[in-house]
């Protein structure tokens, strides 16, 4: 089997299925369709070539398969089954296909479903991943995954969660949940770094795959266009932020020469194009773009214009004033203005006293203004509040404290 | 079209006190705003009022009352309504519309159709 046949099929799988969805009003029995429709495919086209449309190939043999298991239950249950479905349609025009996958997106992404299982959706429906590579990703047992699409995909029949593209009036908010959704998964991926399972380091790529999805599903939406540069300028910095030794490297101690450029072109170009076309309100995801065009641009850690990434922190708290944003914001302000100013700003943010990274900070900070034991004692409580060992001896290393490496 | 039950949990008041003549005016507000998808539903007599039945050993067996709601909590379940709308985002539309939403919590639920 070819790789780029398995792309292949992956990348028209999505399609098929929305628009299967829309035609069925059932996502479990779509799915069902096309997952078999796919086995074939790829029983089938290696042998006999692949077809010249191969996603109508796929939708018009998922939903022969689809009439077949209707026509069956129905005669198991004594009733007609649903006339409609007997003729093959003729090819989806694009646009209706386009439509159909934006009602996949806000379906699978709607806030009536719990946020883990918006992810798990996102993941099987439009990203193609089978129910144990999800769970494998998630880091969740194949059974509790299993369970957890099931119920979702129960409650969008029974519930009646709708299969369309929201109006204008609902469109920003409920975009930003499907940005979310997709950040999330992004970040379990980003989280998991350098020698973790495969199939949950690429979930990184996934989220960058459905992001791209989204741009050219919408490609004049701020948010959508700040969300994939975001991914881009986050995801360009991968093959510098674990060291030979397995520990991250922190932004300001990172190889530069190892910055994947490509990723950072795209995603300054789109940083550019989504800040001409926000609207009054500046965008979260854009402006955290920003945030990571000026480091991505910065040719070292000395020569980053903090001035502007200080600056860009203060739109964002005028849109999401988030004491970890302040945080953010305080490292900017240590390295503009120095140490003391810094402490003072982390000092006064409240509520992040169980949050690792607020400990970890004033660690840093407090062993920069060469107060020593005060700096231990927040790193010894960065490590209670849940800092990752790698991380944890990555930050005793950096104070010179004893039981880290030398 | 689907029903849907809007189950209303908030403060566990008497609704005919004269004190809580406002709030039922916004009720009516919403009764009559809602015309339209409104199927059914009641206002409740609040929890020191209610009886729990439960027969002991399933069907035929000692009926078991005891005084009071089933569960204790910090909201009660105050009154319903059942609706009518094309899905669950217009369920949740007219939901957010109903004033116990403003200061409790509105339960939506989708009603089985047997039916069907």
């Amino acid at each position: 089997m070819t790789e780029e046949l398995v792309r292949l099929v992956r990348d028209e799988r999505a399609r098929v299925l929305a628009t299967l969805v829309r035609v069925l009003g059932d996502v479990d029995l779509a799915e069902d369709a096309v997952q078999d429709a796919v086995v074939r495919a790829l029983e089938r086209w290696p042998a006999d070539g692949v077809p010249d449309s191969p996603g109508g190939w796929l939708l018009v043999t998922a939903r022969r398969r689809a009439v077949d298991i209707i026509r069956r239950e129905a005669r198991r249950a004594g009733k007609e089954a649903d006339a409609m479905l007997a003729a093959d349609p003729g090819p989806e025009p694009a646009h209706v296909v386009r439509d159909d996958l934006l009602r996949l997106v806000f379906t699978c992404c709607h806030p009536a479903l719990a946020v883990d299982a918006q992810v798990a959706l996102a993941l099987r429906t439009l990203g193609g991943l089978s129910t144990a590579e999800v769970a494998r990703a998630l880091l969740v047992p194949e059974a509790t995954m299993a369970k957890r699409l099931t119920r979702a995909k129960q409650k969008i029949k029974l519930a009646g969660i709708p299969y369309r593209v929201p109006d204008a009036g609902e469109l920003p908010g409920r975009l930003r949940g499907v940005a979310a959704t997709i950040y999330l998964i992004f970040n379990e991926g980003y989280a998991a770094g350098a020698g973790a399972d495969v199939v949950r380091a690429s979930l990184s790529g996934e989220a960058i795959r459905l992001a791209r999805l989204l741009a050219e599903l919408m490609p004049d939406e701020a948010t959508v266009a700040g969300l994939l540069a975001l991914l881009l300028l986050q995801d360009a910095r991968r093959k510098a932020r674990v060291g030979a030794d397995g520990l991250p490297v922190l932004l300001a101690d990172q190889d530069r020469s190892r910055w994947d450029r490509d990723a950072i072109r795209e995603g300054v170009a789109l940083v550019g194009a989504a800040l001409r076309r926000t609207p009054d309100r500046p965008d979260p995801y854009v402006v955290q773009a920003a945030i990571a065009a000026c480091h991505d641009l910065a040719p070292t850690w000395a020569a980053t214009p903090w001035d502007a990434v200080v600056s860009w922190y203060d739109v964002l708290l005028s849109v999401q004033d988030q004491p970890v944003v302040r945080l953010n914001r305080a490292a900017a302000v240590a390295e503009r203005d120095g140490p003391a100013a810094a402490l003072a700003l982390v000092d006064a943010i409240e509520g992040l006293d169980g949050y690792p990274w607020w400990h970890a900070s004033r660690a840093e900070l407090l062993h920069r203004l060469g107060r020593g034991p005060e700096a231990a004692l927040a790193c010894e409580r960065a490590v209670a509040a849940g800092l990752s060992d790698p991380q944890a001896a990555l930050l005793r290393r950096r104070l010179g404290a004893p039981g880290g490496p030398a | 079209m689907p029903q849907y039950a809007a189950i209303i949990y908030s403060a566990d008041v008497d609704w005919t006190r004269p004190e809580y003549a406002e709030e039922i005016k916004d009720y009516q507000e919403f009764g009559q705003a809602a015309a339209a998808v409104i199927r059914g539903g009641a206002a409740l007599y609040p929890t020191p009022t209610a009886t729990t039945v439960r027969v002991a050993g399933g069907k035929g067996g000692d009926v078991v009352t005891s005084d009071g709601p089933y569960a204790e909590t910090k909201e009660a379940l105050t009154g319903f309504y059942l609706l009518e709308c094309a899905d669950l985002d217009e369920a949740v539309r007219v939901a957010a519309t109903i004033p116990g939403a403003w200061n409790g919590a509105v339960e939506v639920r989708p009603v089985i159709d047997f039916g069907r």
